[in-house]
């Protein structure tokens, strides 16, 4: 089946089999390979994307439930010239990553929360990003760099 | 993990959605947010031929004042449910409930009535629904039926709902100020209850739900029995288990789960009665 999905504001129509995931559209027929695959489970939130706006768990959507939606990813969080999201920023100048695995997924999330609470406390930020996981137990500094991207 | 093939189709009213299961018939399965079926589908213990796609009925999508009771259409999605100012008045424990089901991602896409539809007993919805004394409205070929929740759960993943019937709306008395608690026991914030209670207060009256206390969500009459004839909270906790089919698992015994209805109940009746 055709479907047509705006990725980062660019129209992509690709003909993919019904049961195709959102995430495998993403990577393996728009080329965007930020979006990461971590347990595909929908538990750890690597997969994270915004769905109109909003962040969803890519590897638990099928990409035709997406068909003639918007979704950005992480590409498309830095502006054309390289400037980069204050999100991906203070993720940046707070150490808020370690491997980086989760970071895409992390940073996706944490725009999110930000959109419906642009003013959280500490425990709401911990408590907003209970759906994704950092294997190397950064959550620390990235508690860190969310508040400090909410108060930028 | 992707799931194994099926045919895909997309259905624009609830009418259309009848319709395309009652042509497609058993191996189909109606598509909501799909945050239930679609990892049993990547797992392979669902395997429909046919999906069809509900996602897109956006005028399922409500929660509405309706005299005594807060109507909430099926599609509305957990985040809605979470953050309903009207909920948030009047029937203040299914917000609460809703806030705690899996992560803001999922909240996003998961629907009401797709997780009392999956009636998975470990959910959090079904048990509280049932607690509140909600109906749920189911649409057929035939027009339109009510099911009173305690009538809706037959078995594991078992509903009364015909194979072409789609739930379109959840009804739940207002709690008109009752106190209330919602206890959810687990090892990571995002999981699903170990055991889990939801319960209401109010005057005489109350309603216990228990969350993952069998292979349905359990309502615990025993224990409300108990207190609208006079018992303290610890007594009337204390039946909690009554009537109750837990199963092991890695997380918990028979008896640790036993044990944690007991004690979860008696804090939701604690907290009920204070509030």
């Amino acid at each position: 089946m055709d479907v047509t999905i705006t990725i980062n504001g660019e129209e992509h129509t690709h003909d993919v089999e019904a049961r195709t995931l959102l995430v495998h559209y993403v990577r393996e027929h728009a080329g965007l390979t930020g979006t990461n695959i971590g347990c595909d489970t929908s538990s750890c939130g690597a997969c994270s994307l915004h769905l109109n706006g909003e962040a969803v768990k890519s590897c638990t959507v099928l990409a035709a439930q997406a068909d003639g939606q918007e979704i950005t990813t992480i590409e498309g969080m830095a502006d054309a010239d390289g400037t980069l999201h204050p999100m991906q920023q203070a993720f940046m100048e707070n150490h808020g990553l370690q491997c980086g695995y989760c970071t895409p997924g992390m940073v996706m999330a944490a725009t999110s929360l930000l959109e419906e609470n642009p003013n959280p406390t500490e425990q709401e930020v911990r408590i907003g990003l209970e759906g994704n996981l950092c294997r190397c137990t950064g959550y620390h500094n990235i508690v860190k760099s969310v508040l400090a991207a909410a108060s930028a | 993990m992707i799931p194994a093939a099926f045919d895909y189709a997309r259905a624009e009213s609830a009418e259309e959605a009848i319709s395309l299961i009652g042509q497609h018939g058993d191996e189909s399965k109606f598509l909501a947010g799909g945050h239930s079926l679609l990892p049993l589908m990547k797992l392979r213990l669902a395997q429909p031929t046919v999906l069809i796609d509900i996602g897109r009925l956006t005028d399922l999508s409500y929660i509405r004042e309706d005299g005594d009771v807060i109507a909430i259409g099926a599609m509305t999605r957990h985040m809605d449910v979470e953050n309903s100012d009207l909920l948030a008045q009047h029937v203040p424990l299914l917000a609460h409930a809703a806030s705690h089901v899996g992560d803001p991602q999922v909240r996003h896409r998961g629907t009401i009535g797709g997780s009392i539809c999956h009636s998975d007993s470990a959910s959090d919805l079904p048990a509280t629904t049932l607690a509140l004394g909600a109906t749920y409205v189911a649409q057929g070929p035939n027009g339109t039926r009510e099911i009173a929740a305690g009538d809706f759960y037959q078995g594991f993943l078992t509903t009364a709902l015909a194979a072409d019937e789609l739930l379109t709306e959840i009804r739940v008395p207002k709690m008109n100020g009752a106190g209330w608690s919602f206890q959810k026991f687990n090892r990571r914030a995002q999981d699903w209850a170990i055991v889990g209670v939801a319960a209401w207060r109010r005057n005489g009256d109350s309603g216990i739900g228990l969350v993952n206390m069998g292979s349905v969500p359990i309502l615990a009459s025993g224990v409300s029995e108990a207190l609208s004839s006079g018992a303290s909270i610890e007594d009337a906790a204390a039946q909690a288990p009554e009537g109750c089919d837990p199963t092991a698992d890695l997380n918990a015994s028979i008896e640790y789960r036993e044990h944690l209805a007991r004690v979860l109940t008696r804090r939701a009746l604690e907290e009920a009665s204070s509030s």
